[in-house]
């Protein structure tokens, strides 16, 4: 229980060092290594396969939360598979992808709203 | 049965036959004509004198009468007679020697018109391409094949027909007699029980054993395919009623009269109960399988949820609703008080979330509200079998009304209509008002969500989907195929309203169905001049890409958008998931399931198989101006390719 909990505050600890940074290079290395655009997309941009993650409102610690234990079909990524500061190296990257237009700014979807 | 028959000519006919046969044999090669002009320069020797036996042969009177193997009426001609009366526009097969007799029939004594001969590359592709041609023409197109490697190739694609309820109407060809086979190759291609091999997913089958059975069988056959749940049957032809003569007994053989049997509608009691449910919800929601199976089914459909002002959820197995209309996609099974689930057959599905637990199973979690009531109508419920686990998992549901939904929806409309009284109508009206609203923001939502990556590179699929209906929406379009593997774009972005505009997917998701259902659909839709648009997943053109050869040279206009991927994704993504949930690195998920090094070049295959073709294409900048231009080939009346690099989803 000691050594739990000794792990649990030290991973806590870790996680918040690590929140404010991250090398958004190595993410983005580590977005296609570990096939993240597989579901999300190349540009984060989500489909039927995945959630929109470009412009993700979570911070990096929300991440890492939600892909330790995520919903829906998505597995769960351990700390064995992508460690805590590699994740906040992803979240890095996905700060950097660009955010859409809006749809009135593009003439091909302008004309689709009504 | 009595075999080896000879028909008896006249000596001087058979005569003038062999004297032609031999000129033909005398049509020598070059180097054979030079022999013959050496020995014309060799000095002449005297004739010898003719032998007793020559000049016999030359000078007794010819016998009357001698025996040969030709025919003027092989049993094959009456199997035509029988195959016209059906109706059929085509008849796809990939040539084999196990029904030679009627191809040869097909296209002499029936002039290869009604039905027409298309030339296919593999029995899948021949089968996948009637698939396709039934979901836009409504009736079905036959299929040649050789009863036993012809069959092996075809049957996933007839198993993905059975799973999606289309009628695909097989002729097998079939040696039965050991002593009739030529060769050790058609022993090898000979069985005894042709169509026991796709028996688990097929409605119905014959190996008739005479040509009046043949005749009774074929009708069966076409009558037990259209009955809903429509299916795939199988009909073996023997080769050898094919070839032998048709005896002169035989010669007044009647073919039995054709009649559909009238699809099942619903039980009356349980309709009115049905009604009744539906017209006291307060939030009814209407799930939509497979429900509309002619143009009428959309407008029954749409009749059906204006009356109840109820919102559809379509699961896009077929063209059902219009996506543009108010109560599209307006509600949720989560919020209603009553589903009713029309020709679904994965209710379970619909009703349920699933959430896989490790590899441990899956946690499966009931969607609906506590309380809420369950309505089915499916035809599904008259008739299953038990091997192939299509029929999905089984839903405790309230009222199941074993029927077809499209013949039971005029009844349902009438009885809730009896029931809606006018301050009831007034409440129908002001939710179907916020239920448009829902619908509005929807599709405002889905307009949002695909400007993200508009700009990517590989291609965005929303950016694609939004390309092409920029070029086809002031067109008359089909879309021939699959919405699955491009997040649904065209299904959130187009406007779907005619029953030609969709096709529905695999069935049984057994790919390699969609290149060929596409050209099937397409060749559908040509003699309507509708523009069909197919976009091609990369991995499932690799099954059997000869279909592109089969679209040039049949001139089926369409245009094939490649949605180059570049993998066998939703396998690709599986090795993911199962590395994550052993705690193993995801990095090496592409093997296996990656379709590159060396990358396939599309564009390049296209031409190679005579069809119009443009890309690599990766910028999107670029895709807008390559699809007018192919569609200004397909609207010469040819297929199209634009080879488009994707993103996966």
């Amino acid at each position: 229980m000691k050594q739990f909990l000794f792990a649990a505050v030290f991973s806590t600890a870790t996680l918040l060092a690590q929140t404010s940074a991250g090398d958004a290079a190595n993410g983005k290395k580590l977005f296609l290594r570990d096939g993240c655009f597989q579901c999300h997309g190349y540009a984060g941009q989500g489909g039927a396969a995945g959630a929109r993650i470009a412009a993700i409102g979570l911070n990096a610690q929300g991440l890492i939360r939600y892909v330790r234990a995520p919903g829906g079909a998505m597995p769960a990524f351990t700390d064995k598979v992508i460690s805590d500061r590699e994740l906040t190296d992803v979240w890095a990257y996905l700060q950097t992808m660009p955010k859409a237009k809006p749809a009135k700014d593009i003439p091909l979807l302008q004309q689709l709203q009504k | 049965m009595a075999r080896s028959k000879k028909i008896s000519v006249d000596r001087r006919g058979f005569l003038k036959g062999a004297a032609a046969g031999a000129a033909a044999l005398v049509a020598k090669p070059e180097a054979a004509k030079a022999q013959e002009a050496a020995e014309v320069h060799r000095p002449a020797t005297p004739n010898p004198l003719p032998g007793a036996k020559q000049t016999a042969a030359e000078t007794a009177p010819p016998p009357p009468r001698v025996d040969v193997w030709t025919t003027d009426r092989p049993g094959s001609d009456f199997m035509v007679d029988v195959i016209k009366t059906l109706g059929f526009e085509y008849v796809a097969a990939n040539p084999g020697s196990a029904f030679r007799g009627i191809h040869e029939s097909l296209i002499n004594y029936g002039g290869n018109k009604a039905p027409e001969l298309l030339t296919c590359c593999h029995e899948e592709s021949s089968v996948a391409m009637a698939h396709g041609y039934f979901k836009i023409e409504g009736k079905p197109m036959m299929v040649m094949a050789h009863g036993t490697v012809g069959l092996q190739h075809a049957s996933m694609a007839i198993y993905n027909a059975y799973a999606d309820r289309v009628p695909i109407y097989l002729l097998l060809g079939n040696i039965q007699d050991g002593a009739w086979r030529r060769s050790d190759v058609e022993w090898a291609h000979s069985v005894q029980d042709a169509a026991s091999m796709v028996r688990d997913y097929t409605k119905w089958d014959d190996s008739p054993v005479s040509l009046g059975g043949f005749a009774e069988s074929a009708i069966r056959a076409y009558k037990i395919a259209m009955t809903p749940p429509m299916e795939p049957v199988v009909i073996v032809a023997d080769a050898v009623l094919q070839e032998e003569p048709l005896p002169e007994a035989d010669r007044r053989l009647q073919i039995p009269k054709l009649t559909l049997a009238t699809p099942p509608a619903g039980d009356y009691g349980a309709v009115k109960q049905a009604a009744k449910m539906l017209v006291e919800a307060e939030n009814p929601v209407i799930v939509a399988g497979r429900v509309a199976r002619t143009p009428a089914g959309i407008d029954l459909l749409i009749q059906l949820a204006e009356t109840l002002q109820a919102p559809v959820i379509d699961r896009h197995f077929r063209m059902n609703f219009p996506t543009a209309h108010p109560l599209y996609g307006a509600g949720s099974i989560g919020s209603a008080d009553v589903v009713l689930g029309l020709e679904v057959p994965d209710m379970w599905f619909a009703t349920h979330s699933q959430t896989p637990v490790n590899r441990m199973g899956m946690e499966s979690k009931r969607i609906t509200k506590p309380g809420a009531k369950v309505i089915t109508v499916f035809a599904g419920d008259l008739y299953g079998k038990s091997n192939y686990q299509d029929f999905g998992r089984y839903d405790e549901v309230d009222l199941a009304i074993a029927a077809d939904a499209q013949a039971t929806l005029p009844l349902l409309i009438d009885e809730c209509r009896k029931l809606i009284t006018s301050d009831r109508k007034a409440a129908l009206q002001q939710r179907g008002v916020k239920l448009a609203e829902v619908s509005r923001k929807n599709r405002e939502r889905d307009i949002e969500q695909a400007a993200w990556g508009w700009d990517a590179s590989p291609v965005s699929t929303a950016r694609m989907a939004a390309e092409l209906w920029n070029q086809i929406k002031t067109e008359d379009w089909s879309l021939v195929s699959d919405l699955t593997f491009v997040s649904n774009w065209p299904g959130r972005l187009w406007d779907f309203d005619k029953s030609y505009h969709f096709i529905g997917g695999h069935g049984a998701y057994g790919v390699g169905y969609g290149a060929p259902a596409a050209v099937g659909a397409a060749l559908a839709n040509k003699k309507h001049g509708r523009i069909s648009v197919n976009i091609q997943c990369d991995g499932d053109l690799n099954y059997a890409p000869g279909v592109l050869w089969t679209a040039a040279h049949h001139r089926i206009p369409m245009l094939n958008i490649m949605h180059n991927n570049r993998a066998y994704h939703q396998e690709l993504m599986y090795v993911e998931d199962m590395a994550a949930r052993a705690r193993r690195g995801v990095e090496r998920a592409w093997i296996g399931t990656a379709i590159t090094d060396p990358n396939i070049d599309y564009a390049m295959m296209a031409k190679a198989y005579g069809m119009f073709s443009e890309g690599p294409i990766d910028n999107p900048n670029d895709l807008g101006p390559a699809i007018k231009r192919a569609i200004e080939v397909v609207k010469k009346g040819e297929p199209a390719m634009i080879d488009v690099v994707t993103q996966p989803r």
